[in-house]
């Protein structure tokens, strides 16, 4: 708990950034997160929200700068070891195993912190909670894209992270399944603190929470999601100037 | 969890085959036993790369490095010891060993399916071009002579533990080696029943997953492929056993290609099919061998050519395929999934 300056962080990154040879990605970005929050990371596409997230998972090794989760650097670990730590992350493309069935899939997810019983009845309870009972035994490989999308979200769920960091969750899916997927997340935010990706504006109303726009490698605004669509400058970025329809 | 035929059938299976490894050298002639004891070393580095390869999803075209070094660290230490026990031990953790230094720099250094199989490939071949430039009376280790290509001939084989006097017959290295075989495949039938196991197959099926849901995946890849270069090297020492003989020959390009077709021949994801590919390809190979019309390399060729066209999953996935659906349970029941036969 040294480094911290304020413990209510959960997350906190000081000046982190990437770059790819001369292109900049990320700049520097100085982001906080308080524990229990939903925090959404929107902006136009290149904006390094991507980029940014896969810094935080230790998918991608920044350039320069510090993260620190509950005070300890994660910065530059392996992604195994961030995920050790109590973070559990979701892909933008499903990243299940797609020759195991449903339940095994929760199972694996569950028993990385606990015992073989427990986790047994974990993977049933999160069955149940992301509504795939009757497919269980089924490989996830011959399942629905949204249902794959639950799986994996399922598999956070079961291993019970502190912290949950989604890309794009709702990409590719019909509003129905956008709809369970928003409770879903809900549901998650009630044990965990979640940071949500996504450009979808329909799937930000929904769950709502604070959202921090990327623009250029960079912060550009944070707020509501009321605060932030009526901001002059990111509609300027976001929609060219654009009303934000949704809304 | 209840006891169900996917349990049931591995361990009933063992112990018919222990039965019958126990009172075949009383029914056969030598000459079929020596040829089933060969058969049967073989099997055991099948299974070593159907581990590997089909549940641990490393694709490794040096197998033979493992069999080789294995057989070439029994000869050199038994030449020098005399007693038969540690040079088995000695058989089992040099191929471990090595694979594990191979191990933590291909998998620590993050290099993928591809050049993994190049890699080990290559290792291969260089051990083939060491041992066979080992000729003459400089190349020596203790008193065992390298022999270059000419080989290693007369090398002692196993004993009664710590007593060397008491040499087995051929008629007991046929049990232990049969015995071997059903240990290990029960043993890693265990190994992926545990979690360890489980795990091992979830990083086949997604490595990025595995790694997300905070498995460490270069540390069970590495794991996995040193305990397959000890069972390879196991098969290593029980051939040398066999013939009293190893030669470079071990670590030739056929000898590297024969295990990958057992073990496609087989179906990957399996431990049983590998075996019995194994031993139903060199009963056929030994047929072919005594007429003189077909080449058995053209025959070899045209089974692995038909297996990758027609059935790419392999011989046992197929059957019980074909079981299911003709004894028909739901036909989904679950293709990829994993039975450790």
């Amino acid at each position: 708990m040294s480094q911290l300056e304020s413990p209510m962080n959960l997350l906190e990154t000081q000046g982190l950034g990437v770059s790819f040879g001369g292109v900049h990605a990320v700049k520097a970005v100085d982001f906080t997160l308080q524990s229990g929050e939903l925090r959404c990371l929107i902006g136009p596409n290149g904006a390094g929200k991507s980029t940014f997230f896969k810094m935080l998972s230790g998918q991608l090794k920044p350039t320069r700068g510090l993260c620190h989760f509950k005070g300890q650097r994660i910065s530059g670990l392996a992604p195994h070891q961030v995920a050790r730590l109590g973070i559990g992350i979701k892909t933008q493309a499903p990243s299940v195993f797609d020759g195991l069935d449903v339940l095994e899939n929760l199972r694996l997810a569950a028993s990385r912190l606990q015992a073989p019983g427990e986790a047994r009845d974990t993977a049933e309870q999160t069955l149940e909670r992301i509504g795939l009972t009757e497919l269980r035994s089924r490989p996830v490989g011959d399942l629905a894209h949204g249902q794959r999308q639950w799986v994996e979200l399922g598999m956070i769920l079961a291993s019970r992270p502190t912290l949950v960091l989604l890309d794009e969750p709702a990409a590719g899916m019909t509003y129905q399944e956008v709809r369970k997927t928003a409770a879903l997340i809900k549901e998650i935010n009630a044990q965990s603190t979640v940071v949500v990706v996504e450009h979808d504006m329909e799937f930000i109303r929904l769950i709502a929470g604070t959202v921090t726009v990327f623009n250029q490698g960079a912060v550009l605004a944070q707020g509501s999601f009321a605060q932030v669509t009526q901001d002059p400058a990111v509609r300027e970025a976001y929609l060219g100037k654009q009303e934000i329809k949704h809304a | 969890m209840p006891v169900d035929t996917r349990t049931l059938l591995p361990v009933l299976g063992c112990v018919m085959a222990a039965v019958l490894v126990a009172v075949l050298p009383q029914w056969l002639d030598l000459f079929t036993l020596l040829s089933l004891t060969i058969y049967l070393v073989m099997a055991l580095l099948a299974l070593s790369l159907a581990f590997i390869w089909g549940f641990g999803g490393i694709l490794c075209f040096g197998q033979a490095a493992f069999f080789g070094l294995g057989a070439y660290a029994y000869a050199i230490g038994v030449l020098n010891i005399g007693d038969s026990t540690w040079p088995v031990v000695l058989a089992i953790a040099v191929p471990a060993l090595v694979a594990a230094a191979m191990g933590y720099f291909m998998f620590y250094g993050g290099i993928s399916d591809v050049y993994l199989g190049v890699i080990t490939l290559a290792v291969t071949l260089i051990l083939f071009n060491v041992m066979n430039s080992t000729s003459g009376s400089e190349y020596q280790i203790g008193s065992a002579l390298l022999g270059g290509f000419n080989g290693i001939p007369a090398i002692p084989t196993l004993n009664v533990p710590f007593n060397p006097d008491h040499v087995l017959e051929p008629e007991t290295l046929f049990q232990v080696i049969g015995a071997t075989l059903i240990l290990c495949y029960l043993g890693l039938c265990g190994l992926l029943a545990s979690r360890f196991g489980k795990v091992v197959v979830a990083i086949r099926e997604n490595e990025q997953r595995a790694g997300l849901l905070g498995y460490d995946t270069r540390l069970h890849k590495l794991i996995v492929f040193s305990l397959g270069g000890g069972i390879a090297g196991l098969a290593g020492c029980l051939f040398a056993n066999w013939g009293a003989f190893v030669s470079p020959g071990v670590f030739g390009l056929a000898q590297s290609a024969q295990i990958i077709i057992w073990v496609i021949v087989g179906g990957r994801g399996t431990l049983f099919g590998p075996i019995l590919a194994c031993v139903g390809i060199q009963a056929l190979m030994a047929r072919l061998g005594e007429q003189q019309h077909v080449d058995s390399g053209f025959v070899l060729g045209l089974i692995l050519l038909t297996f990758v066209m027609l059935l790419p999953r392999g011989l046992l996935p197929a059957l019980s395929t074909l079981a299911t659906r003709v004894v028909k349970r739901r036909p989904q029941a679950t293709p990829a999934q994993e039975r450790a036969l």
